[in-house]
């Protein structure tokens, strides 16, 4: 089975020799995507459907917490970005590592940690993730294999090379995937992080999710090439990748091939997903500068819900265990917000701790 | 006990951690196949092989991340960036992530590291490539900064620093690769957060870091000889975690104290030391702290213009007996 890159006239040909094509439209791509066979098999299909709507009941509700004053700071939604995180999700071995961005709850969630744990994060609750002392930007979960999300621009792709290369260096079999967003192409540590996972060939997944928008300004106004990921692959001698980011299974597919090439020595991955911020870049962010009929072309005909809804009715699952799934997550979201709610503010004991290994912050004698 | 340059020391201090603990591992730009562009890590690469002890590209960010990454998943890296003045391009892993991961994650991430990076002035190359930049480091929670000034407390504190599980920024100067000393033979281990006194003495304490240790000492011999006045200088070490009961005590029994820093004058690390003197020892000082620095100016190229500008052993003595004699 091929994802991915359709053929141009003419190849182009990696370091080793190996010819490759330069990304082209999303449509085309998409369109083969669609056509291929059904291979999934119904209980990875029912679980790539529990995460989509787990995730997108854990962020709205996490946008109607901040609209009632419960939710501080900042928070960055992947509402409408849910099939990328889900497909990487069902497709990591538990052993596997991710690396996030501040617009991370999704990809935290897809590693199965509990809901309550990172809305109360996001609350500010001593029930949190991280007991309120990281926030919404900084999600982490060493347990579920979560190395931490980033709220600096780029300066996560780095640091998963480095896990790549202790696995390497240990012959552990682990896999590091570092999930990003298209504005993120445009930074320095982007091209040194790729260069460098090149060089090294290390086992290591770079996961671009274009979702069109840098922040507030679209990526084509500020980026050299059309694929802002896929189009750079070839100064690294990676093939050029574009998936359909709306599409679980083409997701899962593309993280499966991806992840299964690392894990086998082949060396680094560099995939783009097409996709679509439903919401502003941040809370303060109304997304204003889209133009008319964007959102909800987006939202009527491209939502990865929608499509995998329908996808398994198509293929013989029955309502009512789809009805179910959406249920228990709604449930799923309302007790953990009522246990976030019912959680403490974390206790000043901690706001001094681990600064240093030795647990506190004494930098004197 | 053999004499040992400064460079030699950076190769055998590493060479004992990697001997030691297979989870030691050293990355940066030409350190491998060419042993360092200031020959401080030569026959590395030949005892330990190219999984562990890796060339870079240019990629300061690159390296600083990938060190982080492979700390937090296990390793204990050792990086190199050649330059300290460099560190302004990969600063974001120094001033936002090593450093604050653990506070940041309630404690899951632990960053053990350290990044050596050659510091100071005295070699003729410039704004860029001749800064002190301790006091960069040192104002960031969850960083700790040492700077050795001798061949044996490079390999002592060296190994305290990749033992250490905290990250470590390990500021080697220079100017002092190629002086040599005194080393033991066997392992050495040393301890952060401990300053040493190099030389008793009683009418004034002098407080120096890395290449200003010998110049404070050589302006301390010259102070005695030439007008009687008996120093105590400490080397300070490691800026964090720092050793404020050794310089508490000595200025509680001298009276007086001096910093020698070469890093230019604002925000300078004397500052925070003398803000600590002027707290908790006010009532034993017998006159005022007085700073000896790097005007706030970059560094210049020129020898003649170079010299003026870093501390030197006579601008210490004059300005220690003037203060003391006013």
């Amino acid at each position: 089975m091929r994802f991915g890159p359709c053929p141009r006239r003419q190849p182009c040909y990696n370091s080793a020799g190996q010819a490759y094509f330069m990304a082209k439209t999303l449509t085309q791509t998409a369109v083969s995507l669609r056509a291929t066979p059904d291979d999934v098999d119904v209980q990875l299909r029912l679980k790539l459907y529990r995460m989509l709507v787990e995730i997108r009941e854990a962020e709205q509700r996490a946008y109607d917490l901040f609209l009632q004053n419960l939710v501080k700071g900042t928070s960055h939604l992947s509402l409408g970005q849910e099939a990328v995180a889900a497909g990487y999700g069902a497709a990591m071995e538990p052993g596997d590592l991710s690396f996030c961005t501040y617009r991370g709850h999704a990809h935290t969630l897809a590693r199965g940690v509990p809901i309550e744990k990172v809305l109360g994060e996001l609350m500010g609750r001593d029930i949190g993730l991280l007991r309120g002392k990281g926030g919404s930007m900084h999600l982490t979960s060493v347990e579920h294999g979560v190395m931490g999300s980033y709220a600096i621009i780029g300066a996560h792709l780095p640091i998963a090379c480095g896990s790549a290369w202790r696995a390497q260096y240990k012959g552990a079999k682990d896999v590091s995937v570092c999930f990003f967003g298209d504005g993120t192409t445009n930074i320095g540590a982007f091209h040194e992080a790729l260069n460098l996972a090149v060089v090294w060939k290390l086992p290591v997944v770079f996961v671009c999710e274009n979702n069109l928008y840098m922040e507030y300004t679209p990526i084509g106004e500020v980026t050299s090439v059309e694929h802002p990921a896929a189009d750079r692959a070839s100064a690294y001698g990676l093939e050029s990748i574009v998936v359909d980011g709306q599409d679980a299974d083409a997701v899962y597919r593309s993280a499966k091939e991806a992840l299964d090439k690392a894990r086998a020595g082949g060396g680094p991955s560099l995939v783009e997903y097409m996709t679509y911020r439903y919401s502003g870049h941040s809370r303060a962010d109304p997304a204003k500068y889209r133009p008319a009929g964007e959102l909800d072309d987006w939202r009527e005909n491209r939502d990865a819900i929608k499509i995998y809804r329908q996808r398994m009715l198509d293929n013989g699952i029955a309502e009512t265990q789809i009805a179910e799934i959406e249920q228990d997550a709604r449930r799923k979201v309302d007790e953990a917000t009522e246990k976030c709610k019912a959680s403490p503010a974390p206790p000043l004991e901690i706001l001094c701790t681990d600064v240093y290994a030795d647990g506190g912050w004494a930098w004197r004698n | 006990m053999a004499e040992l340059t400064y460079r030699d020391a950076v190769a055998r201090g590493i060479a004992q951690e990697m001997s030691r603990d297979a989870d030691v591992v050293f990355l940066g730009e030409d350190v491998a196949k060419a042993g360092g562009v200031f020959k401080a890590t030569v026959g590395l690469l030949e005892q330990f092989g190219p999984l562990r002890v890796r060339d870079t590209p240019i990629s300061e960010q690159a390296i600083l991340g990938a060190a982080m990454g492979a700390a937090m998943t296990g390793l204990k890296p050792i990086a190199e960036i050649m330059f300290s003045d460099f560190i302004a391009v990969c600063f974001d892993y120094l001033a936002n992530e090593f450093s604050k991961s653990r506070y940041m994650t309630n404690g899951q991430v632990k960053c053990p590291l350290v990044v050596r990076t050659g510091n100071g002035g005295g070699s003729r190359f410039g704004a860029q490539h001749s800064q002190s930049v301790e006091n960069w480091c040192m104002m960031i929670p969850g960083l700790k900064v040492v700077a050795p000034s001798t061949p044996r407390d490079v390999i002592g504190l060296l190994a305290a620093a990749v033992r250490d599980p905290d990250p470590v920024i390990f500021f080697e100067h220079k100017s002092l690769y190629a002086t040599k000393g005194e080393v033991e033979d066997g392992e050495i281990v040393d301890a952060l957060g401990t300053a040493k006194i190099v030389r008793a003495g009683s009418d004034a304490t002098i407080l120096a870091l890395a290449l200003m240790v010998p110049r404070a000492l050589a302006a301390a011999e010259k102070l005695k000889a030439e007008h009687g006045i008996d120093c105590e200088v400490i080397d300070v070490r490691s800026l964090v975690p720092l050793d404020t009961q050794t310089i508490l005590r000595s200025v509680a029994s001298t009276h007086r104290l001096f910093t020698v820093e070469e890093n230019p004058r604002l925000c300078g690390w004397g500052a925070e030391l003398v803000s600590i003197v002027a707290d908790e020892a006010f009532y034993h000082l017998d006159g005022p702290p007085v700073r000896i620095t790097t005007p706030h100016i970059p560094l210049p190229a020129a020898d003649f213009l170079e010299d003026m500008a870093m501390p030197t052993v006579d601008r210490i003595c004059g300005t220690v007996r003037r203060s003391l004699q006013a």
